[in-house]
């Protein structure tokens, strides 16, 4: 036997059940899950990493679009396998009968119990939508292809 | 088949179908088109994303 230095896995997956808070946290109502959102950018926008929460600045807009996005569905709770944790959207996020057509190529997903905070942002080939259905279907829930890992 | 469009909701025999997708590392992505006399009148999309974002924890020695 001996002794690894490591980050435990334990640890990463706690983090996305909000178990740890080594600064000034927030106080919660209830252990509920959080309500997650999913607002979409144009081309020309720079929502990144250094994105901290959701802005309406050049989020699309067009008809059938509600600003803020559309609501993510979390269903199954994060999970780790090996050394990492992950947690991927239940159900695929779906903006029906839109019309969106400034191009547009991100997604923010951000926590809108918790002040709109930013969590990740996900890129993709620039698209418009006419009178149409825009579906992100989600990767498999694993260590490898999870939407949002730590590893 | 009707469709939604710009115009209202229209039989699919009254317009041009157009279809395209590719596939790349991080997405599979499929659309279809609808076209009446040379306008747009309807485009959805349907995007399989592959994969997520990743974020590597790591510790300090001591």
């Amino acid at each position: 036997m001996a002794n690894t230095q490591a980050m435990c896995t334990s640890f990463k997956g706690e983090l996305l059940v909000g178990h740890h808070n080594f600064g000034t946290g927030v106080t919660r109502g209830s252990t509920a899950a959080d309500t997650f959102k999913a607002a979409l950018y144009v081309d020309t926008a720079t929502v990144n990493a250094t994105t901290t929460a959701y802005s309406a600045t050049n989020e699309v807009s067009g008809t059938g679009y509600t600003a803020g996005g559309a609501t993510v569905t979390f269903g199954t709770a994060p999970s780790t396998s090996g050394t990492t944790a992950f947690v991927t959207p239940s159900a695929s996020i779906a903006y029906t009968t839109v019309t969106l057509t400034t191009a547009f190529n991100a997604v923010l997903i951000y926590n809108s119990t918790q002040s709109n905070k930013a969590v990740s942002v996900h890129t993709f080939g620039s698209q418009t939508v006419t009178a149409g259905t825009f579906t992100l279907t989600m990767p498999v829930n694993d260590a490898s292809t999870g939407l949002i890992r730590i590893a | 088949m009707i469709v939604t469009t710009t115009k209202g909701d229209m039989d699919d025999s009254l317009l041009e179908k157009r279809e395209g997708s590719i596939d790349n590392d991080t997405e599979a992505t499929g659309w279809v088109e609808y076209w009446l006399d040379g306008e747009l009148v309807h485009r959805s999309v349907n995007m399989v994303l592959k994969r997520g974002v990743f974020a590597e924890g790591e510790t300090q020695a001591i």
